[in-house]
C-alpha cells in the first residue's frame, strides 16, 4: 500500500450485553479513501464507528488513528450521526448547531465568536443552506436538517469524517449534493467513511468499500472486491447487483 | 382577606414576606432546572427523585430526633441522589427500560418512606408532628434561613449554567457528539442532575413530596411553547415558576389559608394550558387559525387556476366568459368568487366574469410558487 494507513483496528470486539455486535475485526482505511462500509441490519455497521469515535467501549481490540489513540487524535476526526440520534424538535437555530462543529476546537467554558461563527456560516454556504441560517431546526426538511448535521462536520475541519447513514430519508438532489461534497472532501485528500445502504450506488459514489456482517468479511478498493460474491457471503442470500463498468 | 389588602400585607407582614419570596425564588429555581430535565425527556425523573427523598427525612428525623429543617434537607438530598443513581444503575446495567426503573424506585422509595413515617407517628415524642406536611408541602414553615439558603443555590446553579452553557445544551442536543469532540459527558450529566435533585430537595418543604415534580415540568413546559431559543427558554421558564410561586401564595394566603403548595402548581398548570393555546407559533388556537386560512387560500387559487386555464384559451385575457361554465367546477362559490374580485384578480359583471392582469399573473405563478415553496 503507498498510501498512509488513517485508521487502523486489530482485533476489535464489542457486545452489547452478552451478545457480540462486531467479532475479532481487523481493518486498515487508507489515507484518502472514500469508503461505504456496507452489509445488513445489525451487522454492526454504526457500533463500528461508534468504536473508532470512543463512543462505545470495546471488549477487546485497538483502534488507532494515525498511529495514535483517539483521545490523542481527536482533532482530526468528524463525525456525522444518524439523523434520527436527536431530537429536531429541540429549541435552537440551524447556525446554532453548525457552531456545535467548533465547541470541540474552543474546549471547555470558552464561547464562539465572530471567528467560528464565519466558519459555521462558510460551512452552511458549502451545504447550500446558508439562507436558511435562522430557521429553527423543527421547521427544516429531512434532506435539510441532514445537510446542516454535513456543515457541522465540515465546520470541523478534519482529516477523517465519519457518516452515519447520510443518505437515509433524503431526497435525489440533497443525495447528489451531498455526494459532491464528499467527493470534494476526498479530492482534497480527506478520508470519508460512510454507513451505506444503497448497494446499487456503491460503484458510482465510493473507491473504497468494507463488507461487514459482526466480522469483516473484505475489504478493498470497489473496483477489486464489490462482486456477487463478497455480497452473498454478507447477506447470506443469493444476492445479484448490476455493477456497471 | 382582599388581593390589596394582600399586597399591604406582603410589605409588612414578615411571614408573608418569607413565603412570597421563597415561593418565586424556588419557581424560578425549579423552572430554570426544569428546562434541562424537559428537554432531556426526563420529565418523570423529578417525580422519583421527590419520592425517593421522603425516607431520607423520615430518617433524618429517626437519628436526630428533632425537627431541623436544614437536616432534613440533607436526609433528602441523600436518599434522592441514592435514588437518582440507582434508577442510572438500573437502566445501564439490566434490560429494563427508564420508565421501569423510574416507576420502580419511586413507589419502593416512597413506600419506604411512608412506612417510616407511621413508625414515627407511633412513637412517644412530642416533635413528631408535621412531619406528613412533607407530602403536600407547608409553606407556612418557611423560614428566613430557608429562603437565604435557596437564593444561594439558585446563584451557583446560574453560575454553574452560564459557566458550561456551551457544554450544556450541546449534551442536551446530541450527547454522542458531545462525547466524540472530547467532553466529559459523565461529569456534564452528574452536574446537572445533581442540581436538578437539589432544587427538588429544596423544593419539598413548600410544595411536597408529590407534587414536585409540577413544579420542575410545569414552567419548562409553558416556556417551551413561546420560544425556539434555549436561552429565552430557560429565563422564560424561571420567569413563569416565579410567577406561579407569587400568585399561588397570593391566592392561598387571601382565601382561607388554601394549601399553599396545590395551589402553586396549579397555578403554574394554568401558565401551561394558557401556553399551549394561545402561545403564536406551536399554540393549538394560531396553529388551527393557520390551518382554516391555507385551506381557504386553496379553495382560492384553485378557482383562480380553473379560471385562469379557460382565460388564457383566449387572445384577449380579459375576455368576458358566464358564470354558468364555472358552476360545474368543484369548489366554486359565490362567496369565493366575491372574494377573488375583492382581490381584485376577477371583474364581475353580471352574470359574466373576466380576468384582470394581476388576475391573470398571480394565477400563472400559482404552480411556479408551490414548487419554490417546497423546495425551499
Amino acid at each position: 500500500m503507498e498510501n498512509k494507513i488513517a485508521v487502523q483496528i486489530d482485533d476489535l470486539t464489542v457486545a452489547y450485553n452478552y451478545k457480540p455486535v462486531l467479532w475479532d475485526i481487523d481493518l486498515a482505511i487508507p489515507e484518502g479513501v472514500l469508503m461505504a462500509i456496507v452489509g445488513p441490519n445489525g451487522a454492526g455497521k454504526s457500533t463500528l464507528i461508534k468504536s473508532i469515535l470512543d463512543i462505545i467501549k470495546p471488549i477487546a481490540g485497538s483502534i488507532q488513528i494515525y498511529g495514535k489513540s483517539y483521545k490523542k487524535q481527536r482533532s482530526l476526526v468528524a463525525y456525522v450521526p444518524q439523523k434520527g440520534s436527536v431530537d429536531w424538535d429541540f429549541p435552537t437555530t440551524a447556525l446554532d448547531v453548525v457552531m456545535m462543529g467548533t465547541y470541540g476546537s474552543l474546549g471547555w467554558i470558552k464561547r464562539p465568536g465572530q471567528k467560528e461563527k464565519k466558519a459555521a456560516l462558510e460551512a452552511l454556504e458549502k451545504v447550500g443552506m446558508l439562507s436558511f441560517k435562522n430557521r429553527q431546526i423543527s421547521q427544516l426538511s429531512g434532506g435539510q436538517q441532514q445537510r446542516i448535521f454535513l456543515a457541522r462536520a465540515l465546520v470541523q475541519n478534519a482529516s477523517i469524517y465519519f457518516m452515519d447513514e447520510p443518505f437515509q430519508g433524503v431526497d435525489a438532489t440533497t443525495e447528489k449534493a451531498i455526494i459532491n461534497i464528499l467527493k470534494e472532501l476526498r479530492k482534497a485528500g480527506k478520508t470519508v467513511i460512510v454507513v451505506h445502504h444503497d448497494l446499487q450506488t456503491v460503484p458510482e459514489y465510493f473507491d473504497w468499500v468494507t463488507f461487514l456482517n459482526v466480522k469483516k468479511i473484505a475489504t478493498g478498493p470497489v473496483k477489486d472486491i464489490f462482486n456477487d460474491d463478497n455480497l452473498t457471503k454478507t447477506y447470506g442470500i443469493n444476492y445479484k447487483v448490476s455493477v456497471q463498468g | 382577606m382582599d388581593i390589596q389588602q394582600y399586597i399591604e400585607l406582603v410589605f409588612t407582614d414578615y411571614t408573608l414576606r418569607t413565603i412570597t419570596l421563597g415561593t418565586a425564588v424556588l419557581g424560578a429555581i425549579c423552572g430554570m432546572l426544569g428546562s434541562f430535565a424537559v428537554l432531556r425527556k426526563q420529565s418523570l425523573l423529578g417525580d422519583a427523585i421527590s419520592h425517593a427523598a421522603l425516607p431520607g427525612i423520615a430518617i433524618a428525623f429517626l437519628i436526630m430526633g428533632t425537627k431541623n429543617s436544614s437536616i432534613f434537607l440533607l436526609g433528602a438530598l441523600i436518599s434522592g441522589l441514592i435514588g437518582t443513581f440507582w434508577i442510572r444503575g438500573i437502566t445501564s446495567k439490566t434490560h429494563l427500560k427508564s420508565d421501569t426503573a423510574l416507576g420502580l424506585i419511586l413507589s419502593l422509595f416512597f413506600g419506604f418512606g411512608m412506612l417510616l413515617l407511621t413508625y414515627i407517628q407511633k412513637m412517644p415524642n412530642a416533635n413528631q408532628a408535621g412531619l406528613e406536611s412533607y407530602l403536600f408541602g407547608q409553606a407556612a414553615t418557611l423560614l428566613e434561613s430557608d429562603v437565604w439558603l435557596m437564593v444561594i443555590v439558585t446563584a451557583i446553579s446560574l453560575v454553574i449554567l452560564l459557566l458550561f452553557w456551551k457544554e450544556l445544551k450541546l449534551l442536551l442536543f446530541d450527547a454522542d457528539y458531545t462525547k466524540t469532540l472530547g467532553f466529559n459527558t459523565k461529569f456534564l450529566d452528574i452536574l446537572i442532575t445533581t442540581f436538578i435533585v437539589i432544587a427538588i430537595v429544596l423544593g419539598l418543604q413548600t410544595v411536597g413530596v408529590v407534587l414536585m415534580s409540577a413544579m420542575l415540568l410545569a414552567p419548562a413546559a409553558a416556556a417551551r411553547q413561546w420560544t425556539n431559543n434555549l436561552s429565552v427558554m430557560v429565563i422564560l421558564a424561571a420567569i413563569f415558576g416565579a410567577f406561579s410561586g407569587v400568585l399561588g401564595t397570593a391566592i392561598s394566603a387571601s382565601h382561607n389559608n388554601l394549601s399553599t403548595g396545590p395551589v402553586i402548581v396549579l397555578v403554574a398548570g394554568v401558565f401551561v394550558l394558557v401556553s399551549f393555546i394561545f402561545s403564536p407559533g406551536r399554540g393549538l388556537l394560531f396553529r388551527e387559525i393557520r390551518f382554516r386560512k391555507n385551506r381557504n387560500d386553496l379553495q382560492l387559487h384553485k378557482t383562480l387556476s380553473f379560471m385562469y386555464n379557460i382565460a388564457k384559451t383566449h387572445e384577449d385575457i380579459a375576455h368576458p366568459h358566464a358564470i354558468k361554465i364555472l358552476n360545474n367546477f368543484q369548489g366554486f362559490t359565490r362567496k369565493s368568487l366575491q372574494k377573488l374580485e375583492d382581490k381584485d384578480y376577477v371583474k364581475i359583471s353580471g352574470n359574466m366574469w373576466s380576468m384582470t392582469e394581476s388576475g391573470y399573473n398571480t394565477a400563472s405563478n400559482l404552480y411556479d410558487q408551490l414548487i419554490t415553496e417546497e423546495n425551499e
